[in-house]
């Protein structure tokens, strides 16, 4: 049973996706439009499983779903300071900056979700990862103290992401 | 007050905050004289700025209309591709060397934007040999 699962489904999180993004493509639920839905989600998951053959480990949607809403505070309060700088700041009191972010994540995933929260909150952008993947490159547009910054995000961010991948 | 009302209003305002985080994202491209710090210009008109205008027309939608969930996916596609724009941007003024050099990693050997094979580097950096 769970082979044949795990046959018709190698990703069963990205066959729901799939499903969903369908059914608000049609703007309009109807139950034919969910079963296509559903079709289209095992064929494509199917069809491109050979190049992501292993599934990634167990995600806790509750506590992803905390993070999403951290994220989306973070970004309005951020924007808000940022638009401050650009119309107040001179360009020559700005002092943007390299920071390094050492990271204690180790699934490819994780990374991504959080070198995008890095690059979506307004202020930082991350720019590289180094070549064995042990540290995240960000540059930031205005700070006073690298230092704080690198902690603050590992702190908000990659700590509540560990326990997200946990 | 009718809901037409409210959601006239509502539109409005929405409207007015994108259109002003749009304005101050264009701001901050013409001002910055400096590749890198003119990246984040456009990142935050990507999230709040559009993020306004979509709800905008999404509470249009709901109150004058059957509802429309397009503008969801809209925000979602963003959001996921917004980051990999900036990326390669960011890499690309780093292989230009239009910034400052980026500090070396702390780990491992360097970034993995300026890992050139052993068979490609006297093609990456001539200068030095």
């Amino acid at each position: 049973m769970t082979r044949a699962f795990n046959w018709l489904f190698p990703h069963p999180l990205l066959t729901v996706l799939l499903t969903v993004v369908w059914i608000l493509l049609q703007n309009d639920f109807s139950a034919g439009m969910a079963v296509f839905g559903l079709i289209l989600g095992v064929i494509i998951t199917k069809v491109t499983a050979v190049w992501w053959p292993e599934r990634p480990g167990g995600v806790s949607v509750i506590k992803f779903l905390s993070y999403a809403l951290i994220v989306i505070w973070d970004i309005m309060v951020a924007n808000i300071q940022v638009a401050w700088i650009v119309l107040t700041k001179p360009n020559s009191k700005l002092r943007p900056a390299w920071i390094v972010i050492p990271l204690d994540l180790v699934q490819p995933e994780a990374i991504t979700i959080l070198a995008g929260t890095i690059t979506l909150t307004p202020g930082t952008v991350s720019a590289d990862l180094s070549d064995e993947g042990h540290s995240l490159l960000v540059h930031v547009l205005h700070t006073d103290d690298p230092d704080a910054d690198r902690d603050g995000i590992k702190e908000r961010y990659e700590r509540r992401l560990k326990e997200i991948f946990a | 007050m009718s809901i037409e009302v409210i959601g006239t209003y509502a539109v409005a305002i929405c409207l007015l905050i994108g259109a002003a985080f749009a304005l101050i994202g264009t701001i901050g491209l013409l001002k910055f004289n400096d590749s890198m710090t003119r990246l984040h210009a456009p990142t935050k008109v990507g999230t709040i700025g559009i993020g306004a205008l979509l709800l905008a027309s999404m509470i249009h939608a709901h109150v004058f209309a059957d509802g429309s969930m397009h503008e969801l996916l809209i925000m979602a596609f963003l959001f996921v591709t917004a980051p990999i724009s900036a990326n390669f941007i960011a890499k690309v003024n780093i292989h230009r060397r239009s910034c400052d050099a980026p500090p070396p990693p702390p780990k491992d050997d360097t970034w993995s934007t300026l890992n050139v094979p052993e068979a490609d580097r006297e093609l990456a950096e001539p200068e030095k040999v």
